[in-house]
């Protein structure tokens, strides 16, 4: 397929502010390590990029265990984002991700704007292509999501970030809002380069035989395949709001999925739960990507971008 | 070859025991498979995303076939028990570390398995006394009188058994069994309930024997990425860098003394 693609002259890049992509395609973080894990299943250089889990200036412990529950075509996470703090994670992650053709992502994560601040600027000599500012998680009580949730407190973070960061800036919005438009804008209006969503919806599993909940945390994050027709919307609803490119993402599992984000208007997609139930959903969606391509004829994937009538 | 997701296919499976499930499976992962390591099992059903972590109870390399004895306890598990011989199944494998077969030379050891926790001891059992030069216990704990897996397990070793209501071997658990009959060892390999497996921890500590247990945690990816399965560490974990240790890749087996359970 890969002769297939070059003799049919198709073009699978695609650029979010000035960073050009092979492919749309990349891992959610969180769900990917930084690579290493998958690089036993897949082939890292084929992915558009790897989108590391979250970082903080410090190592974090996470939450107490049980953090993972099943739920009807999903499942709700409480980790925590339990990381190893970025020292560690330069000196081992990134050095590791150089090895590889692809573009890196680093997700950040902290508690205040300070913590988020040291990371950002920590980062800004480093191999990095791009930062993913994490202001969705909805798993860490402190900091994290009250700077997701609020319009004026997105739009201060993003400000601070936008001010400190050399590397292009993508916000990670929380799907559990009101309006999601109103926060994409936010985003925007304080100099966001782009945006990625969704982040996991805020959901609950009790268990009915020990009368008790399936997550230490008692609330998680769901993500999967059943929360994507949210996704979907939300994607469509940001991208006819706001000018800035966005990363779609949730419950994405093949080509199909990942297209309909495309023509909702995401300019790219991550691939993130899914990851766990086949190692190998990257590079199948990317090969599922070309062959709809020459199926319909398409020649550019920009085309679709926005594309639904 | 590693780790690897691969389609396999059922040889066969019967029902040994109320909801206790005995498959062997056709899979060229036999081949790697060591003791105390586990595969992953994909449901068919997609409204079940999630793989399930199942110790490996047998490996026959020869015939390229994995055993594996699993309790039924939930949808995914319920759809496994359906399937008859020849059926193609999802399987990621093969995962973790496995019990450290060599720290068994020259001693004399205890296997303790507890309920479902005894399937992984069968493989151990069966390798130490092909390796020789140490002396098996055999100590598992059931329920009641449904046992399984004590004719497999009598072969390797001398069997135990205790059970909760006291209709088999020892009344109560695998620490009652091993006082009433005087035993002592130099290393225990355990797996089995988290209640078992403190009480192992705590024995072995004022005996100072070393003991390796097998720890379980709900996990998503089985390869140690997603941070789900860990448990706490007495020392800062090398990849992690704080005081967790991912079971499904740094285990599952653990030196009892670095983890704190």
């Amino acid at each position: 397929m890969a002769e297939n693609k070059k003799e049919k002259n198709l073009n699978t890049e695609v650029t979010i502010a000035g960073v050009t992509f092979k492919n749309p395609v990349m891992t959610a973080s969180g769900t990917f390590g930084s690579g290493m894990e998958y690089g036993e299943f897949v082939d890292l250089n084929k992915l558009g990029a790897v989108v590391t889990k979250g970082v903080a200036n410090v190592p974090w412990p996470g939450n107490p265990t049980p953090r993972i529950a099943e739920t009807y075509g999903g499942m709700l996470n409480a980790i925590g984002l339990q990381n190893p703090g970025m020292e560690v994670f330069i000196e081992r992650d990134l050095e590791f991700l150089k090895q590889f053709d692809t573009k890196v992502i680093v997700n950040v994560c902290g508690k205040s704007v300070e913590d988020y601040l040291e990371v950002v600027e920590r980062l800004s000599d480093e191999a990095v292509d791009m930062l993913e500012i994490n202001v969705s998680c909805p798993n860490v009580k402190e900091g994290a999501i009250a700077f997701g949730q609020k319009a004026d407190a997105l739009y201060n973070i993003t400000k601070e970030i936008r001010k400190k960061a050399k590397q292009p800036v993508i916000m990670k919005l929380s799907p559990n809002v009101t309006d999601i438009t109103e926060m994409a804008k936010a985003a925007e209006a304080a100099g966001a380069d782009a945006l990625s969503m969704i982040n996991t919806i805020t959901g609950m599993k009790i268990d009915i035989h020990k009368r008790a909940f399936a997550l230490a945390n008692k609330t998680g994050g769901m993500s999967g395949p059943a929360i994507k027709p949210v996704a979907v919307r939300m994607v469509y609803q940001a991208a006819n709001a706001v000018k800035i490119p966005i990363i779609g993402m949730g419950g994405i599992a093949n080509a199909e999925d990942a297209i309909e984000f495309l023509l909702a208007g995401a300019t790219a997609v991550s691939i993130g739960a899914m990851n766990f139930v086949n190692p190998y959903t990257t590079m199948e969606t990317i090969q599922g990507i070309e062959d709809y391509m020459l199926q319909y004829n398409i020649e550019d994937i920009k085309t679709l971008i926005g594309a639904v009538q | 070859m590693g780790k690897r997701k691969e389609t396999a296919f059922v040889w066969r499976q019967t029902c040994i025991a109320p909801d206790i499930y005995d498959m062997w499976i056709d899979t060229g992962l036999a081949e790697e498979a060591k003791p105390g390591q586990f595969i992953s099992i994909y449901p068919e059903n997609r409204s079940t995303l999630l793989p399930r972590p199942i110790s490996i109870c047998e490996a026959d390399r020869e015939n390229k076939r994995l055993r594996i004895v699993y309790r039924t306890v939930g949808k995914g598990t319920a759809e496994f028990s359906d399937y008859h011989a020849g059926k193609e199944i999802e399987i990621l494998g093969t995962l973790g570390n496995g019990f450290p077969l060599e720290k068994a030379r020259g001693k004399t050891c205890f296997l303790m398995g507890g309920g479902i926790g005894i399937p992984p001891i069968l493989q151990l059992a069966k390798e130490l006394k092909a390796m020789g030069n140490c002396q098996v216990n055999i100590i598992v704990g059931y329920r009641d009188a449904n046992l399984f897996l004590d004719k497999d397990l009598q072969q390797y070793g001398n069997l135990y058994i205790a059970t909760e209501d006291g209709s088999v071997g020892s009344r109560g658990n695998v620490m009652n069994a091993i006082e009433e009959n005087g035993l002592k060892a130099d290393v225990i390999f355990a797996c089995g309930p988290m209640p078992m497996l403190r009480a192992i921890k705590q024995y072995a500590e004022a005996n100072q024997v070393e003991a390796y247990i097998s720890l379980e945690e709900r996990m998503a990816c089985g390869i140690g990425a997603c941070l789900g399965c860990v448990c706490k560490t007495t020392h800062k974990d090398p990849h992690s860098h704080v005081n967790n240790a991912r079971i499904c890749t740094d285990g599952p087996v653990f030196d009892a003394k670095e983890v704190e359970i």
